[in-house]
């Protein structure tokens, strides 16, 4: 999804340090993987993304889920950033449980399958792959 | 080379076995092999492994030729980032190969996109085998997303029109055009400026 928004400077915030090398040299933040199933993780995870959030201000935050994006776009609109949930396309049959519950907080709110697209939202405008 | 894999948690001797035979029979000159899962059974035609590392997974697949796995997530999209045909077999939780039909839904709804082909039996897999590498052929996975998804990420964003997509029509094979469109983004992208861009 990169060329999109190229010209822009990108802040990339994820629970894998491995993906360092594939965006340097920008600035890049590892987070817990907290989820419903490890929630000290979570707790841990929730406070380090807000503080990125005071820290960078981002006017965009993007997302394809599933927990550290769901309290990136929640918490970016306390700053408020514009906020955009692409639904990964591993969820083929059903959206994800944050990908359900980001509607009403995300400024666009995208799944990768058209089957599940709705009127109320989450739109279909086509897939990473 | 051929490159079969079947995920870690249980085996799929369905898949693998048929492949291993097809290998003894027609396979010679072509390498073969397979990441069985935690299986008892032995392969005879083919190299093989139980389990193999995330980097082995990741190197086998971007040196084979053609793909053939379980209907698993994780093998249909590096298979996809990696521009390989995939022939895929989805487990049957009524076969006793995984704890529920999953795998038949993702197999028919990447199948509906027409990026992997199908095989629902050992038959059918075999047939398949011979023409997998022509699926693809005419579906050259870039390594970003579909135009329509970059313009509108781009213009929701407040940016300009992508590089990447200024000249890019819409025919591409898997868009979805008989689908209602979409209302306007330009109403909503000022929704979005007037909340604080």
């Amino acid at each position: 999804m990169l060329p999109a928004f190229e010209g822009s400077r990108i802040v990339y915030v994820t629970t894998l340090p491995s993906y360092r090398q594939f965006v340097q040299p920008a600035r890049f933040y590892t987070v817990c993987d907290g989820s419903l199933w490890n929630k000290v993780c979570l707790v841990r995870m929730a406070a380090k993304i807000l503080w990125i959030l005071a820290l960078e201000r981002p006017d965009v935050i993007i997302s394809t889920g599933a927990a550290p994006g769901y309290f990136a776009l929640r918490m970016g609109r306390w700053f408020g950033a514009t906020t955009i949930w692409v639904d990964s396309i591993a969820n083929v049959e059903k959206l994800s449980l944050s990908g359900r519950k980001i509607g009403p907080y995300a400024d666009l709110w995208l799944t990768q399958w058209p089957h599940l697209a709705r009127p109320e939202g989450p739109r279909f405008e086509g897939a990473v792959l | 080379m051929i490159f079969v894999t079947v995920g870690t948690q249980l085996p799929f001797d369905r898949l693998t076995r048929a492949i291993d035979e097809w290998a003894g029979l027609h396979g010679r000159g072509e390498e073969v092999f397979a990441q069985v899962g935690p299986t008892e059974w032995r392969p005879k035609h083919m190299r093989w492994s139980p389990f193999i590392t995330a980097e082995e997974f990741a190197r086998r697949t971007r040196e084979a030729r053609v793909i053939v796995a379980h209907a698993g997530m994780g093998s249909i999209i590096t298979a996809l980032e990696l521009g390989k045909p995939i022939l895929v077999m989805p487990r049957r939780a009524s076969l006793g190969e995984h704890r529920n039909e999953h795998q038949m839904a993702t197999a028919s709804h990447f199948q509906a996109l027409g990026r992997i082909a199908v095989a629902l039996d050992e038959q059918e897999l075999l047939e398949k085998l011979g023409s997998v590498s022509d699926l693809s052929a005419a579906d050259r996975i870039a390594h970003t997303a579909s135009p329509r998804l970059l313009r509108a990420l781009a213009r929701f964003a407040g940016c300009g029109i992508p590089s990447a997509v200024a000249d890019a029509n819409d025919a591409r094979a898997f868009e979805h055009r008989d689908f209602p469109a979409a209302p306007a983004l330009e109403e909503e992208a000022t929704i979005g400026a007037q909340g604080g861009v």
